[in-house]
């Protein structure tokens, strides 16, 4: 029986990917658009995306906090297990630190974040243009930092499933059922 | 004691007598405006307006005030939405470079607050516009404050895409602090 990570965990995982493979796109795309009304919506609703990506950040968090995750294979080079562990770590700073930059930056730039237009977010910095830039320059690098770390975790992971033929990908995805 | 009280006592004598306040001080003034976009208040303010006052703050009905602003001196926070509302679909400050404000009364509406109503001209359009007020005078200067709301579209303000007031909407909140000199 294959060690897993707990339900909990595993739905958070995947409702998480689902939204950031949502918001990541839309702020590439929406950001060099033509202001429109069009555009307005857009980054609403990319920012509740991104305030419901960080709540859930929170939570996915507080749990790993709380519940161990299964252990990486033993079959797995040393080097292997440390970059997956030094991966997973960046990927929990970053799904909580690129939010946290989005909502900081919008603050900085003269627009509250509203979440869904219904929840006011508090506007923990005030209107500065320099800061705003500078938060824009942030919360862009992060992005690029994640989209690279992305692709590294879904490489290993399909790496594992088609190349190595183990568990690891069973340990987050329940339906590929047991190999051993 | 008593010569120390004359002085403040003979300059509050000199305000009540009638003393007309005129002279607007700009660095001391603000036109700002809070609008929503995506139920989200973003606030802008114009740069640069100009006023003609005249306020006796113990007879504010009897002033009168006509202002003028430079629609192109916007500040929304933002350059791209600073272009987007010289063009036509909102201000057209190309062909309608100022908003203009002339009152035609002053009421006393209670509890320190006076209403001025008078005509607003914005993109062409003439308009009756009323704004409640209120009068605080500090250091030999007059503020003149208040707040009031404007239906964008009433003066075709972002018409066309813009017309969608479940994105930007209709009502803006202006607010208005004249800072205004006595007489010289």
């Amino acid at each position: 029986m294959t060690d897993r990570y707990t339900r909990t965990a595993v739905t958070l995982h995947w409702i998480i990917a689902l939204l950031i493979f949502t918001a990541f796109p839309l702020g590439v795309y929406m950001h060099d658009l033509p202001l429109s009304p069009d555009k307005l919506r857009l980054y609403s609703w990319h920012k509740w995306t991104g305030v419901t990506i960080f709540l859930l950040a929170l939570l996915r968090v507080s749990w790993r906090s709380t519940h161990r995750p299964p252990p990486l294979l033993a079959s797995m080079p040393q080097w292997e297990k440390f970059a997956a562990h030094a991966v997973h770590y960046l990927l929990y700073v970053l799904i909580l630190a690129i939010p946290l930059s989005g909502w900081l930056m919008s603050s900085a730039k003269g627009v509250q974040t509203v979440w869904f237009g219904v929840l006011p977010l508090p506007d923990l910095v005030s209107k500065n243009k320099e800061l705003g830039d500078s938060l824009k320059a942030v919360h862009e690098s992060l992005n690029f930092l994640m989209f690279g770390l992305v692709i590294a975790h879904v490489g290993a992971a399909l790496k594992h499933q088609f190349i190595d033929h183990d568990e690891t990908l069973a340990q987050m995805l329940p339906f590929l059922g047991n190999k051993s | 004691m008593i010569r120390l009280l004359a002085v403040p006592l003979l300059f509050v004598a000199s305000l009540a007598a009638g003393a007309e306040f005129s002279t607007l001080l700009p660095q001391q003034s603000s036109i700002t405006f809070v609008s929503k976009q995506m139920n989200v208040p973003v606030e802008g303010s114009f740069r640069k307006f100009t006023a003609q006052i005249s306020v006796d703050p113990a007879k504010p009905e009897t002033g009168k005030a006509s202002i003028e602003i430079d629609l192109a001196s916007i500040d929304t926070g933002n350059t791209d939405a600073d272009e987007e509302v010289a063009g036509k679909a909102w201000f057209d400050t190309k062909n309608n470079p100022a908003a203009s404000f002339t009152s035609e009364s002053i009421n006393n509406i209670g509890k320190g607050q006076y209403q001025v109503s008078g005509k607003l001209t914005i993109k062409g359009k003439t308009l009756d516009t009323r704004a409640p007020f209120t009068l605080k005078q500090a250091g030999g200067v007059l503020l003149i404050e208040g707040t009031f709301p404007l239906k964008r579209l009433d003066f075709n303000i972002g018409s066309g895409i813009w017309g969608d007031t479940s994105v930007v909407a209709d009502e803006v909140q202006i607010r208005f602090g004249l800072a205004v000199a006595a007489k010289k």
